[in-house]
């Protein structure tokens, strides 16, 4: 319905860009300069500090990567061209290519590293690069929001780390933020401790600045994740794979169906199956430690919080608390149904990208319900269970309203197999559609059924509290004035029952969470008390036919004071 | 464990509780005419192409041109039913504290965002809102969700509030996430 005005491309645009959206202090984000002459010490604001490199030690990981990647590539193809040409041949080609590669890559990783510079002035940091076009990129110090750290066990085993130096901008992620790849390890840490230091550690003190703690013993949780199945899947898909480069395709099949073919049907798809189970059950323990491994979260003086984690790539993710608008509780069916939740920062600046990249908003993995209240309260500063918050129901409609929804998904697949086997007159599917309905449809009542009861909203102290989902219920403690608007919705079927789908929406996070179905002057009034002021002047109230302001015309009339 | 729920009954609505009104002011009038001429074009080009192939495919004619009536009866439906509904239905509001749009008739959607949270006010006016004289404006925040866009004002209208938005954001400090 409002789509009646999206208008037509092309036509002139302006943008009135308020205050507000212009940054403090001066900005040159993405600064290009193809033209600069090499770095000089006479840049404009800060003249004294040294232009620094990046660590030389890059070339050994350059060399070692690239070896591996030629022993991978240079393998298979030397067994397929072996097959054709006399064997020294082949190896003498790979070889060659082998040399051409590795020289190739480490003089390309050389130049780079001779036209890296970056420096740290007592106003901005910056960071030239290029061999034929120099760019030359620089982040005010005020606007640096995140020191990451990062290494794989290369870099490790040199003492070496990835830096990204970010604003949390959201604009442009891609553009604000600076990687150094690699300096030394002592280097980044300063560096971290250097950039984040300000004069605004407004963090009062805490008694025990560790917040979390890994316990192995939380690997329990790991097969749980809708994962593991997928990781099956892949691990399936790379024996296949790497068979083929071998051209072994066909012998891996031959080998599965020898080995099973004196078993029954019934007994091949179970022992496949379980071979998959152990192999997805295998990958996610496999996945969880690399991921998780010594994992720390911390709250550091100057006004950060700190995750440390990983088994062989170590990663330091630092999120200022300024930018912390609360946390988000998430459980997965198969965790919560264990007794676990994992905690998420909601916080701004995290890019939609960065976010999926590498899950910079995880606080803790899944872990027992009281570790997940005791580090969300903590991280809140709120005492707050919000694995089991006391939260206000929605109406019974809603219970109705997914009750329909689900026993209509579940008898989809019933109906058209029922269809199809009377079309076909093939009593065997009549049979199947009647054991998918006795299946399908308990377990879609139970789960809308789940799903209402998941439902919920609530205030906490300067948070305000939205809970939904049941495959994966979703807790959300937001931050009363990190709420940048509201929007409310009703479609047909909502109205005749009275219910709102209301929505907070924010610069963090998903940048809006959603209270669904909530009851209409319930929604409403939670929403006004949470944020006090902003809806008020918007609703009529007590049941009189609500007072039409019928107040039309084209006239510019800026409603004043008299409305509130 | 100290969560206050806010209404905690759970049973049918109550008729006497909170309700949010419409915004008071209605969208430029001419916007109707507008959103028809757009309705109607955007009908005219297919049955236009199923009208030329009509005249030139012999074997498919009849099928050719009673598609093309159906599609030209819908326009005229759409065209001469749709852009009331819409003028009825989508209005705007701005206080001193905040903007409120209100937009769609079957799905309601009503979108309040504070002054003070008002990141950038654009307005924008294509090639056929000129020939109405009409310009949109759009109230976007720090998030990427709920912006607020009023469709079609007399443009310098629009203008003057695009104006007016900014001088009252300006008074807020902070980048307003």
């Amino acid at each position: 319905m409002t789509d009646a005005g999206t208008a037509a491309a092309g036509g002139p645009a302006e943008r009135t860009a308020t205050p507000a959206a212009v940054p403090p202090g001066p900005r040159t984000p993405a600064d290009t300069a193809p033209a600069d002459p090499a770095p000089g010490p006479g840049a404009p604001d800060d003249p004294s500090p040294r232009w620094r490199r990046l660590d030389r030690r890059s070339l050994l990981v350059t060399a070692q990567l690239l070896l591996g990647a030629a022993f991978g590539a240079g393998v298979p193809v030397g067994a397929g061209l072996a097959a054709h040409l006399d064997f020294r041949a082949a190896v003498a080609w790979v070889l060659a290519g082998s040399a051409l590669l590795l020289g190739g890559g480490l003089a390309v990783d050389a130049l780079r590293l001779r036209h890296t510079r970056y420096r740290v002035g007592a106003e901005r940091v910056e960071l030239r690069t290029g061999v034929l076009f120099t760019n030359r990129r620089s982040l005010p110090r005020d606007r640096i929001r995140t020191v990451d750290l990062t290494a794989h066990p290369l870099l490790r085993l040199l003492g070496l780390v990835k830096v990204r130096i970010g604003t949390g901008d959201q604009a442009a992620a891609g553009e604000s933020a600076l990687q150094l790849a690699p300096v030394r390890r002592a280097e980044g840490e300063s560096l971290r401790r250097e950039l984040l230091r300000r004069a605004t550690a407004a963090a009062p003190a805490d008694d025990d600045p560790r917040l979390a703690a890994l316990s192995p013993g939380w690997i329990r949780y790991a097969p749980l994740s809708f994962l593991t199945p997928l990781l099956a899947l892949t691990g399936w898909g790379a024996v296949m794979q790497v068979s083929q480069w071998f051209g072994a395709e066909e012998t891996v099949v031959d080998w599965v169906r020898d080995t099973f073919s004196p078993l029954p049907a019934l007994w091949t798809v179970l022992a496949l199956g379980a071979i998959a189970l152990v192999t997805g059950f295998a990958g996610s323990l496999g996945l969880w430690t690399e991921m998780w491994w010594s994992h720390r979260l911390e709250r550091e003086p100057d006004g950060t919080l700190r995750v440390r984690r990983g088994l062989l790539t170590t990663r330091s993710i630092s999120l200022e608390e300024a930018r912390l608008r609360g946390v988000a509780v998430v459980e997965p069916l198969g965790v919560r149904l264990s007794g676990a939740a994992r905690v998420e920062a909601v916080a701004t600046g995290l890019s939609r990208k960065d976010s999926e990249d590498d899950d910079l908003n995880a606080l803790l993995p899944a872990a027992p319900r009281a570790v997940a209240d005791e580090v969300a309260a903590r991280v809140l500063r709120t005492p707050v269970a919000l694995t089991r918050p006391e939260l206000a129901a929605h109406p019974r409609a809603a219970l109705a309203r997914r009750l329909r929804w689900s026993l209509g998904a579940a008898l989809v697949p019933v109906a058209v197999l029922v269809a199809l086997g009377a079309a076909l007159s093939v009593r065997g599917l009549v049979y199947a559609g009647a054991v998918t309905a006795a299946v399908l449809l308990p377990a879609a009542a139970l789960l809308a059924r789940d799903a209402y009861r998941s439902l919920g909203h609530g205030l906490a102290g300067p948070y305000l509290v939205v809970r939904s989902g049941t495959l994966r219920r979703a807790t959300v403690a937001l931050r009363r004035d990190g709420v940048v608007g509201w929007t409310v919705r009703q479609s047909p079927f909502q109205r005749r029952a009275g219910l709102v789908t209301l929505r907070a929406t924010t610069a963090a996070g998903a940048q809006a969470y959603a209270a669904y179905d909530v009851g209409e002057a319930q929604g409403l009034r939670f929403a006004a008390e949470a944020v006090p002021e902003l809806l008020t002047p918007f609703l009529a109230g007590g049941g009189a036919a609500a007072e039409r302001g019928p107040a039309r015309g084209p006239t510019p009339v800026r409603d004043g004071g008299d409305e509130r | 464990m100290q969560i206050v729920g806010v209404d905690r009954e759970d049973r049918v609505p109550d008729p006497a509780g909170p309700r949010l009104r419409p915004p008071h002011h209605r969208v430029d009038r001419r916007a109707v005419a507008w959103w028809r001429t757009r309705l109607l074009l955007a009908a005219a080009v297919p049955v236009a192409v199923l009208g030329v192939l009509g005249a030139l495919v012999g074997p498919a004619r009849a099928w050719l041109l009673v598609a093309a009536a159906g599609v030209a009866a819908a326009g005229l439906v759409a065209g001469f039913g749709l852009p009331a509904w819409y003028y009825r239905v989508h209005r705007w509001e701005v206080t001193d504290d905040a903007v409120y749009v209100r937009t769609g008739f079957f799905w309601v959607d009503s979108r309040i965002a504070p002054m003070s949270r008002i990141q950038t006010v654009d307005t924008e006016r294509g090639p056929l809102q000129r020939a109405f004289g009409l310009a949109a404006v759009t109230v976007t925040t720090a998030s990427a969700k709920g912006a607020l866009r009023i469709e079609a004002l007399d443009h310098e209208e629009a203008a003057e509030l695009a104006e007016q938005l900014a001088l009252a954001t300006q008074k807020t400090p902070g980048d307003a996430t």
